[in-house]
C-alpha cells in the first residue's frame, strides 16, 4: 500500500488486515506505557486545510503512540489563504522531510492529486477531501461494528451484519467511505436521508429509505450511523427547518426504543445533539460514539505503520 | 511573391481531383496565360473552405499570461483557421465599441486570420444592463455576434430585450446556457460518477432549460438565437424541435464534447475540467447524430488557453476550459468522415461556411467560387499524429494529448497567402 | 544446498532439560520468575520449557510472550509482519525475573528488541536469556545466559530450527 485515498483502495484482505493490526495497536494503547518504537526518525505532516481538531489530534496521537515526528499544518489563517497552492505547500512539507502527508481538504480530490501527480513522493493519507472520502474514518466505523458484533474480531469481516446510514449521503465523504467499506467487508449498507440529499445513483440501489421510521422497520439494522448535519444544507433548502429534520431523521428516545437492544449507534462526531441525535440515545448504553474515537486511534495507528513499513517501498 | 499558386491535383469536397488556381489572392477558375504561378504537388490532400471558429477565447486585453491575440492567431492558423471571433470576456470585457476596435485591430496586426470580435450582451458581462450593442455593431469592428460567454444571460427579461434588440442591426445572441442557480458548486456531470468522486453535480436540465426558454423567446421575438457548446442529447432534441418549427436558431458543439467523456474526470486531472462538463457517451452520440443530421451547425472548439498555475492544482480550484484550435479538425474528420456517416461537404459547413454565414462575414466561407478571396485550407487525411500539450497557444491545458489524431491540417492560405505550410507557422500570412 | 542435521529430536530434548535444570538452579526457589518466550518458536521453547521444570521442581513457572516485530531496527526494509501476540503474565513483569526466550542467537538485534519491548511493559528486577541454539557473530554486547548447544556457523550458512508445534518435526538443520 502506498497510499490511503479511498476505501476503494482496499480490498476485502487488506482491509481486515489492517483492523486486525488495528486491534494489536489497540492492545498497545491499553499499556501503560502506550509506545511503540516503531515509526522513529520518521515524520508525518498533518497538512489540514479545514479545521477539524478532532481528525487531526486522532492522527497527531496516532504517529506519535508510533514515535514518529509530527509536524501540524493548519492551513487555515496561513500563507494558503493569501494564495498558496496545494502544490507549493505540500513540496514545502516535503522539503523539510515528511515521509507522510495526511491531508484535510475541502476540495474532492485532492489526497488523489498529490498522490498522482510529481508533486511530492511522500506517502499520502486522505484524512477527508471536500465531499468524496475520508477512509481512516470508515476503518475505525468497521472496527467498532466489527467488536461491537462479533466476539473474536481478529481475522472475521462483517457478512451479515445490517448497517443504517442516516443523514446527508449526497455531500457526506464518512456515508461514502463507509458505504465502500462496509460493503467490501460483506456487510449490508443501507442508507437513509431526506430525498434531496440522496443522489439519484444511490436511490437505484435499492438501498435508499426515504424516511427513517420505515428504514428502522424494514432494515432491523444491527448498527445505525447517524451523519451530522451540516447547517449550510439547511440554508440551501435541502430541508426547511432543523425541527422537521429532527422530527423524520433524528434519533430520539422513542426510535431508540423500537430499535434492537444490541444495536450500535454510531456517529462520526461531533454531534448537532437534539437534531440529528437526541441526548438519550447519544448517552445510551448503545451509543459506541467513544469506542469509535478510542478506535480511531488505533485505527491511524496501523495505517501510518502499513504505508512506512517495507511493504510500501 | 507573387500571390499566384497552383494547387495541383487537390481533392475538393465533392471528391473530385483537380487543380486550384489563386491570383492575386483570389480564387480563378482557369490559370491566366502569361502569369506565373507557384506550382505545389498537393495530390493526397483535401483542399476545404478556411476554417471559421465562432468560439475563440484569445485572452487580450487583460489575460496576457495566457493568450494574446496574435499567439491565438498562430493557433488558429496552425488548426487550419482563417478566422475566428474573440470572445467577449476579456478585462476590460468587450463592451465598447472602443475594446472591440482594439481585438480587431490586433488581430490585423498579427495578420494570420481575421480576428472578429464578439461583443458583450451585458455590461460588464454582469446580466444587469444592455451593452451598447449599436455601437459596436456600427464600430470598424462591425459586431454581429453578442454573448456573455462564460456566464448566462439567465435574467429571462434581459435575454428577451436582447433578442429584440439585435434585430435592427442583423445581429444574434450567442447564448451560453447554463442556469447558475441549478449549478451552484458544480464541478462536473450529474450521475452516478460525479457522485462517487464527491464533485457537485451538473445536472443537464440546467442547460436544457435555458435553451428551452431562449427558444420560446426567440419565436416571440423573431429574432435570432445561436446556442453555445451544446453539450446534451436533451438540447440536440429541443433544438431539432425548434428548427422543425422554424425558429431561426443555430447550436455550436465543441470538438472536446464530440469526443471525450465525463469518465475522464475519474483522476481529478483539471485538464478536464469544462464548462459545460463533459457529459456520457449517450450525449456524445447525439451531439454527433445531430451535427450530422443538420440540428448542430458548426463546431466551435471553444479554445481556452489558461496559464499552467490555473490547472495544476486541485480540482475545484482549477478554472474551467481547454484548447481546441489545432486539434479541431482531427476531431471532425473523425465524426464526419471516418465515421463513413458524413462527406467533406458536409464538413466544410460545419467547420466553416456556416459559421461565416451566421457571423455575416462576407469573405469567408466562400471555398473555390471563382472571384472570391482565397481562404482555403489543406488537410491531409492520411497523416496520423500525436498531439502534444505544447501547441502554438501559449497554454498547454490541452485535453487531446495522448490520443492518437487522424487527418491533419497541412496548409492554410488566408486571403491568397500563407499563414500556415507543411506544417510550419508564418511570420505573417504570405511572409 | 547441502543440509546437514546439528541436532537430532533427542539432542532438543536433552537440551532443553538441561536448560531448565540451569534455570532452577540459577533461580532459588523459582519466586518471581517468568518465562517469556519470543514469537513464533521461542514462545514453543519456554512453553516446554515450563512443562520440564514443572515436571521435575513441582512448580509452574509464569509464562508469557513478548512480540518484538514493532521493535525491530530494520522495519522499513521488511515487509509489513503483522506483530504476533504479545501476552504477560497477570501480575505483570515489574520487580520479577525474567527469562527470554528464543530459538537462535545470532547477531543480538532480536534480544536487543526484546529488551526494549520488555521496557515498555514494566520495568523487571533481572533479564536473563536462554536460546537453543548460538551460532555466534553478535553484532552487539549481547550473550546468553542458557544455551542449548553452540554451533559455530559461517555466517554464510543458514540455520533452520524446526519444532513440532510450527514444523512437524524437531530439529536443527544448517544449510548451506
Amino acid at each position: 500500500m502506498r497510499h490511503l485515498l479511498s476505501a476503494a483502495d482496499l480490498d476485502k484482505d487488506q482491509a481486515i488486515k489492517l483492523l486486525d493490526l488495528a486491534e494489536d495497536m489497540s492492545d498497545v494503547n491499553d499499556r501503560e506505557i502506550k509506545k511503540l518504537p516503531t515509526l522513529r526518525g520518521k515524520t508525518v505532516v498533518n497538512l489540514f486545510f479545514e479545521d477539524s481538531t478532532r481528525t487531526r489530534i486522532s492522527f497527531e496521537l496516532a504517529a506519535k503512540r508510533l514515535s514518529a515526528d509530527v509536524i501540524n499544518f493548519a492551513a487555515k489563517g496561513s500563507s494558503v489563504s493569501k494564495g498558496e497552492s496545494l502544490k507549493d505547500t505540500a513540496q514545502t512539507l516535503e522539503a523539510m522531510g515528511a515521509d507522510v502527508i495526511v491531508l484535510r481538504h475541502s476540495s474532492s480530490g485532492s489526497a488523489h492529486r498529490l498522490a498522482h501527480t510529481d508533486w511530492v513522493g511522500s506517502a499520502i493519507v486522505n484524512a477527508g477531501d471536500g465531499s468524496h472520502e475520508h477512509p481512516t474514518q470508515a476503518l475505525l466505523d468497521a472496527m467498532t461494528i466489527r467488536q461491537g458484533a462479533i466476539k473474536h474480531p481478529r481475522g472475521k469481516d462483517l457478512t451479515g451484519i445490517k448497517v443504517l446510514i442516516v443523514g446527508d449521503l449526497s455531500h457526506s465523504r464518512v456515508a461514502r467511505s463507509n458505504l465502500i467499506l462496509l460493503t467490501t467487508l460483506g456487510a449490508e449498507v443501507h442508507v437513509c436521508g431526506p430525498a434531496t440529499l440522496a443522489p439519484a445513483s444511490l436511490v437505484s440501489s435499492g438501498r435508499v429509505h426515504f424516511l427513517l421510521d420505515d428504514a428502522i422497520k424494514l432494515v432491523n439494522p444491527d448498527v445505525v450511523m447517524m451523519l451530522r448535519v451540516q447547517q449550510e444544507r439547511m440554508s440551501d433548502s435541502f430541508f426547511p427547518t432543523e425541527r422537521e429534520y429532527a422530527r423524520i431523521w433524528g434519533l430520539n428516545k422513542s426510535r431508540l426504543a423500537r430499535i434492537g437492544e444490541n444495536t450500535q449507534i454510531l456517529h462520526p462526531g461531533p454531534m448537532n445533539r437534539g437534531l440529528e441525535i437526541d441526548a438519550a440515545s447519544a448517552d445510551s448504553k448503545n451509543s459506541m460514539v467513544l469506542n469509535q474515537v478510542r478506535n480511531g486511534v488505533a485505527v491511524r495507528m496501523a495505517v501510518l505503520l502499513t504505508l512506512l513499513s517495507g511493504e510500501a517501498s | 511573391m507573387t500571390g499566384n499558386y497552383l494547387l495541383q491535383g487537390v481533392t475538393i469536397t465533392t471528391g473530385e481531383v483537380r487543380d486550384v488556381v489563386i491570383e492575386s489572392g483570389l480564387i480563378v477558375d482557369k490559370a491566366s496565360t502569361g502569369t506565373s504561378h507557384e506550382v505545389m504537388d498537393c495530390s493526397g490532400l483535401v483542399v476545404l473552405p478556411g476554417f471559421v471558429d465562432l468560439h475563440t477565447h484569445l485572452r487580450e486585453p487583460g489575460f496576457e499570461q495566457s493568450e494574446t491575440v496574435a499567439s491565438g492567431s498562430r493557433s488558429a492558423a496552425a488548426g487550419g483557421y482563417t478566422a475566428i471571433h474573440a470572445m467577449a470576456n476579456t478585462f476590460p470585457v468587450a463592451d465598447t465599441a472602443g475594446v472591440v476596435e482594439q481585438v480587431a485591430r490586433l488581430g490585423e496586426d498579427a495578420g494570420l486570420v481575421f480576428v472578429q470580435p464578439i461583443g458583450a450582451v451585458t455590461v460588464g458581462l454582469k446580466g444587469e444592463q444592455l451593452a451598447e450593442l449599436g455601437a459596436m455593431a456600427q464600430s470598424k469592428a462591425r459586431v454581429r455576434i453578442f454573448s456573455d460567454d462564460g456566464n448566462c444571460v439567465h435574467d429571462p427579461a434581459l435575454m428577451r430585450r436582447a433578442l429584440e434588440y439585435v434585430k435592427a442591426f442583423d445581429g444574434v445572441v450567442a447564448q451560453h446556457a447554463q442556469e447558475p442557480r441549478l449549478t451552484v458548486n458544480a464541478q462536473m456531470n450529474e450521475g452516478a460518477l460525479a457522485t462517487k468522486l464527491g464533485l457537485g453535480g451538473w445536472p443537464k436540465v440546467a442547460e436544457e432549460a435555458i435553451i428551452a426558454r431562449d427558444l420560446m423567446l426567440t419565436e416571440l421575438t423573431g429574432s435570432r438565437l445561436h446556442v453555445c457548446h451544446v453539450s446534451t442529447a436533451g438540447s440536440v432534441e429541443l433544438i431539432r424541435q425548434a428548427k422543425a418549427r422554424g425558429i431561426n436558431v443555430s447550436a455550436e458543439v465543441t470538438p472536446h464534447h464530440l469526443l471525450l467523456t465525463e469518465d475522464l474526470a475519474s483522476g481529478y486531472d483539471p485538464v478536464y475540467k469544462v464548462n459545460p462538463p463533459l457529459r456520457s457517451t449517450a450525449d456524445v452520440e447525439a451531439l454527433r447524430e445531430g451535427l450530422i443530421d443538420g440540428t448542430i451547425d458548426v463546431i466551435a472548439t471553444d479554445h481556452a488557453p489558461h496559464p499552467k498555475e490555473s490547472k495544476d492544482t486541485d480540482w475545484a480550484s482549477a478554472a474551467f476550459g481547454m484548447v481546441g484550435l489545432e486539434t479541431a479538425y482531427s476531431v471532425a474528420q473523425q465524426v464526419l468522415i471516418d465515421s463513413g456517416k458524413s462527406n467533406f461537404e458536409r464538413l466544410g459547413a460545419v467547420m466553416s461556411s456556416n459559421a461565416a454565414a451566421i457571423s455575416g462575414l462576407a469573405q469567408q466561407g466562400k471555398y473555390l467560387s471563382a472571384g472570391s478571396a482565397a481562404n482555403l485550407t489543406l488537410v491531409d487525411p492520411k497523416d496520423s499524429w500525436d498531439p502534444k500539450p505544447q501547441t502554438l497557444s501559449m497554454s498547454e491545458n490541452n485535453p487531446f494529448t495522448g490520443l492518437k489524431m487522424q487527418g491533419r491540417v497541412r496548409h492554410t492560405i488566408y486571403n491568397g497567402q500563407f499563414s500556415y505550410r507543411d506544417l510550419s507557422i508564418m511570420q505573417r500570412a504570405g511572409s | 544446498m547441502t543440509k546437514r542435521t546439528v541436532l537430532s529430536a533427542d539432542d532438543i530434548s536433552r537440551a532443553i532439560t538441561r536448560i531448565s535444570h540451569e534455570i532452577v538452579e540459577a533461580n532459588q526457589g523459582l519466586e518471581n520468575l517468568v518465562l517469556l518466550g519470543i514469537p513464533t518458536r521461542g514462545v514453543f521453547i519456554a512453553n516446554r520449557l515450563v512443562e520440564v521444570i514443572k515436571k521435575h521442581s513441582g512448580v509452574e513457572i509464569e509464562l508469557g510472550s513478548l512480540d518484538i516485530t514493532l521493535y525491530r531496527d530494520d522495519l522499513a526494509k521488511q515487509p509489513t509482519r503483522g506483530p504476533g501476540v504479545t501476552s504477560m503474565p497477570a501480575g505483570g513483569v515489574s520487580g520479577k525475573t525474567i527469562v527470554l526466550v528464543d530459538d537462535v542467537l545470532f547477531s543480538g538485534r532480536t534480544v536487543r528488541a526484546a529488551l526494549d519491548a520488555l521496557n515498555d511493559h514494566g520495568r523487571p528486577k533481572a533479564v536473563m536469556l536462554a536460546v537453543l541454539v548460538d551460532r555466534g557473530h553478535r553484532q552487539l554486547p549481547i550473550r546468553a545466559d542458557f544455551v542449548g548447544k553452540n554451533l559455530p556457523t559461517s555466517s554464510k550458512e543458514h540455520i533452520s530450527v524446526k519444532l513440532s508445534e510450527s514444523d512437524g518435526v524437531d530439529e536443527v538443520v544448517i544449510e548451506s
